[in-house]
């Protein structure tokens, strides 16, 4: 057994050791920090794929941002854990569990035979992905397809971002609106995190510029730039630094507004093209990516950070 | 005809600027750009919907230049039609009565309702209209997201704690629908390479890597169209919305996820599920009937009445499965009854969950037992509350009743005579919880009610407007409607 | 067995995991957790995929890992949306649970 299988398998069963932490941990901290660690094993995972591109995204997104909701979330929800129904939710009974353990099964059992005995040929659009590249100025395919071939879906999925940003600020009480994110400012008190307010942001304003400047021919782009942008806004937010922005203010709804309309209008100019909606004329295609993909990152930065912030908790 | 497949793209494209735009200009900049996306987008469909007319033939426009399997294709075929244009018809009405409920007076701060009330309501008509138009599958699951994240913020509009907690259960159903479908799409791109409709149609065979894909995403999109067993989110959601807002959820997003099912099972991957599997969803549909109508005449709230109703006339969907799946004379009418039925209900049902809101507001209360005498107070509103529940029921002239007349001669046609005395039994059922409020409203000798608000009659025109569309349905004959056949794979198959 | 089969009976084996707890963990937050691990388990069987379609010189098919990227945004705002659906129940009414509280009978 090579030592590339037995680290493939050491991983395996250390992401699902950490999965079934997740289901049975008795309390929900716990659970979340093992969610963080199951994240990022599952980067390494995706490097095993050979996807880099998902690996970061998935240690910024999926692990990072979604764990910073959630153990914000399970912290203020401590107090309910130690509650009993009707305050809490009551467990299922047992024939309810069986029926959803036999689900389970079943749906594992099927999957896990389909991936075993698969055979054949594995379909796959590598060939026509790569071909296109070099008449869009790209190196990095994964970029392509998300930028180029199937650009409709990028789009549609930043109005999604859109949507979810307003469906939170939606939750504010009415007398909030407009107004700041979180239960109360921060007080700037804890010095380590100061310090690190203080060095990292900089060094990650370089990185996700250069992520998102890579991302043209190696594994990056706009997603991970703005991943790890939003990171550093929300460290500066966290130490107390800067507070979190009210939501009325005009330069909040510009800048994440900014990217899907660059988005839309450049689509739009498509038209004039022979190629129409959302092509890109061969002779700019890699400026105008680039161009386009800037102004995307703006845009999922702030985003993201007010996800993670959440609905306005104080007034204007 | 480039121009007119053009149209396509700016069916999804408008709205979605429109969402946009309205975040951006924010305050009363919403409204207007929602006005105007509104106008907008019933040209656009009633221009697609022309061509398809006109020519007979389905519109595709490719992205960018990159076709299927490596890029996405727009495709719209005559049910495209139908829904572009039901989409435009209700979103148009439901968004000229909240124009009162949601308004931003000039020179006052920014509110939280109003902005969004109108962001929410385009954004639910991008994903409806990229549901009606996509043609690849994994652009569909991105739809069902923007629909899921635009109608959830709509049930807890209010911001009272039971339609919170109803926001929170319809999110979580939602979440398990949409990942269980993306699941689906995996295994479908593993064993074909291409989440291309079109393209899926030719390449799938009944193999078990189909047959696991299916199940796994009829099961999710089931959760998110409220199919019995997985209903019990549906009712608080929808009635605890504001009515604006419940219209727009009963009569269109809840179709949303039903017509993608419908996608799969004929157009996608036609011919994979069997006789048995059909029988079984129209089976739960026809459970959904029962049920529902029986929960409906229990209800003592309308608002609950007219969401467990939802629940029950959707089950009526479901017959389209094992009806409507071949090529022959009894299944082509069985397509147009099915598809009728979902026209004709979302045009009645949002009908009927503004008239609820006018009445909510007029009483004070939507209690059904305070409803003595309120045809005489409400006139336009209870007349046009009794022409939706008429298309409910079944009864003639309305859409309902072409759409039920067509399903049963259909399933008797077929010789599946069972789903006829259901049909039948959801008839009964829903005359007795509609009569249980018409009655006592409509019944002479009763003193009018004494109203606690004034409703403007600009609102009860638009509802009756709406109404009425629901009793011009029933104009439409009891034949297969021709557009319904444009571009219809079952259609193509058979000439094949 | 190859590194890809390997995950992706990792992966049939998250979903299960995930669906197991979205169906089964009474509490809100512990079922987004499980959603998230079901969808993780999701987007693992795309990328399984991905790495059986290299080929052209690449380690991977990029339009099943271009997907998972944008699922992995999608999952996150489902989460975020969730996660503040759940904190202003919690605010509101001071419990966890999706019962339905008692709705008041007046409009």
């Amino acid at each position: 057994m090579s030592l590339a299988v037995l680290a493939d398998a050491a991983l395996v069963l250390l992401v699902l050791g950490l999965a079934l932490w997740i289901n049975a941990a008795s309390r929900a901290f716990p659970a979340v920090v093992g969610y963080v660690a199951f994240g990022l094993l599952l980067a390494l995972a995706w490097l095993r794929l050979s996807a880099g591109d998902v690996a970061m995204t998935e240690a910024a997104v999926g692990s990072g941002v979604t764990g910073a909701v959630l153990i914000a979330a399970s912290v203020r929800l401590r107090a309910a854990e130690t509650e009993a129904p009707p305050l809490a939710a009551a467990p299922p009974a047992l024939p309810l569990r069986l029926l959803a353990l036999l689900l389970s099964g079943l749906v594992t059992a099927a999957l896990a035979g389909l991936v075993l005995w698969t055979t054949g040929p594995a379909p796959s659009l590598a060939d026509q992905a790569v071909q296109h590249l070099p008449g869009l100025g790209m190196g990095n395919a994964v970029t392509g397809v998300l930028i180029a071939y199937r650009a409709l879906d990028t789009l549609l999925e930043k109005v999604v971002l859109l949507l979810a940003l307003m469906g939170i600020w939606s939750l504010a009480k009415d007398r909030y609106w407009g107004g700041i994110p979180g239960p109360s400012r921060i007080q700037p008190t804890n010095g380590a995190l100061i310090l690190l307010a203080r060095l990292l942001p900089p060094i990650g304003i370089v990185v996700a510029v250069y992520i998102l400047w890579v991302g043209a021919a190696e594994p990056g782009g706009a997603f991970q730039g703005g991943a790890i942008l939003a990171a550093m806004w929300l460290l500066v937010m966290l130490a107390g630094l800067r507070d979190a922005p009210a939501i009325s203010r005009p330069w909040v709804r510009l800048c994440v507004t900014v990217g899907p309309a660059a988005f839309i209008a450049v689509g739009l100019t498509g038209f004039a093209l022979p190629n129409g909606f959302l092509s890109y004329p061969d002779s700019i295609a890699k400026p105008l990516i680039i161009a386009v993909e800037s102004v995307l990152t703006l845009s999922i930065a702030v985003i993201l950070g007010l996800l993670v912030a959440g609905p306005p908790e104080q007034e204007p | 005809m480039i121009a007119h497949a053009a149209l396509l793209v700016l069916a999804i494209i408008l709205p979605a600027a429109g969402v946009v735009l309205a975040l951006a200009a924010g305050g009363r900049g919403a409204e207007r750009v929602a006005m105007a996306v509104i106008a907008g987008g019933a040209a656009i469909a009633l221009a697609i919907a022309g061509t398809l007319w006109t020519t007979g033939a389905p519109l595709s426009y490719v992205i960018g230049g990159w076709a299927p399997p490596l890029g996405i294709a727009l495709r719209a075929d005559g049910l495209s039609a139908f829904l572009l244009l039901t989409s435009a018809l209700v979103i148009g009405a439901i968004g000229l009565f909240a124009r009162a409920t949601y308004v931003q007076p000039a020179g006052t701060p920014e509110r939280r309702a109003p902005l969004v009330f109108w962001i929410m309501l385009m954004g639910v008509w991008t994903g409806l209209n990229a549901v009606w138009l996509a043609g690849d599958l994994f652009s569909l699951y991105v739809a069902l997201e923007l629909l899921t994240f635009s109608a959830v913020p709509l049930v807890s509009l209010e911001g009272k704690p039971e339609t919170l907690a109803a926001a929170l259960r319809y999110m979580l159903f939602a979440l398990i629908g949409s990942i269980l479908y993306l699941l689906g799409c995996a295994l479908l791109y593993g064993g074909y390479g291409t989440l291309d409709i079109v393209l899926l149609s030719r390449l799938a065979r009944p193999e078990p890597v189909v047959f696991v894909a299916l199940a796994l995403m009829t099961a999710g999109l089931a959760a998110k169209t409220a199919l019995f067993p997985l209903h019990l989110w549906l009712p608080p959601a929808h009635a605890g919305a504001p009515a604006a807002a419940s219209a727009l959820l009963s009569a269109l997003v809840v179709k949303g996820s039903f017509i993608l099912t419908v996608r799969l099972w004929f157009d996608a991957l036609p011919g994979i599920a069997g006789g048995g599997a059909a029988q079984f969803m129209a089976a739960l549909g026809s459970a959904a009937i029962i049920v529902g109508s029986v929960l409906a005449l229990r209800q003592a709230r309308l608002k609950l009445m007219i969401a467990y109703s939802t629940v029950a006339q959707i089950g009526y969907l479901f017959f389209l499965f094992p009806l409507a799946g071949a090529a022959g004379d009894w299944e082509r009418l069985a397509w147009t009854g099915g598809i009728m039925q979902l026209v004709a209900h979302a045009v009645a049902k949002a009908a009927m969950f503004m008239a609820a809101g006018l009445i909510g507001e007029a009483l004070g209360h939507d209690r059904i037992a305070g409803f003595a005498g309120l045809g005489r107070s409400l006139p336009v509103v209870m007349f046009a509350f009794g022409l939706a529940g008429m298309s409910l029921m079944g009864l003639p002239p309305s859409g309902g009743f072409v759409a039920k007349a067509m399903l049963l001669t259909a399933s008797i046609g077929e010789g599946q005579w069972w789903w006829a005395v259901v049909i039948m039994i959801g008839g009964l059922l829903a005359a007795g919880y509609m009569f249980r409020v018409l009655t006592p409203a409509l019944a002479g000798g009763a003193a009018p009610v004494i109203l606690a608000a004034r409703i403007s009659s600009a609102r009860q025109a638009i509802v009756l407007g709406l109404a009425i569309c629901a009793l011009l349905l029933g104009l439409m004959p009891l034949r297969p409607s021709a557009l319904l056949e444009v571009g219809r794979t079952m259609q193509a198959a058979e000439v094949k | 067995m190859t590194p890809a089969t390997l995950y992706g009976l990792c992966s049939a084996v998250l979903v299960g995991a995930g669906l197991y707890g979205a169906l089964v963990n009474p509490q809100p937050l512990r079922k987004i957790l499980a959603l998230n691990l079901l969808g993780s388990g999701t987007f693992l069987l795309f990328g399984v995929i991905a790495r059986r379609g290299a080929a052209a010189g690449l380690g991977g098919d990029p339009v099943p890992q271009a997907m998972v990227i944008t699922g992995i945004v999608v999952a996150f705002s489902a989460t975020a949306l969730a996660v503040a659906l759940l904190l202003r129940v919690y605010q509101e009414t001071g419990r966890t649970t999706l019962e339905q509280p008692a709705p008041k009978d007046v409009v």
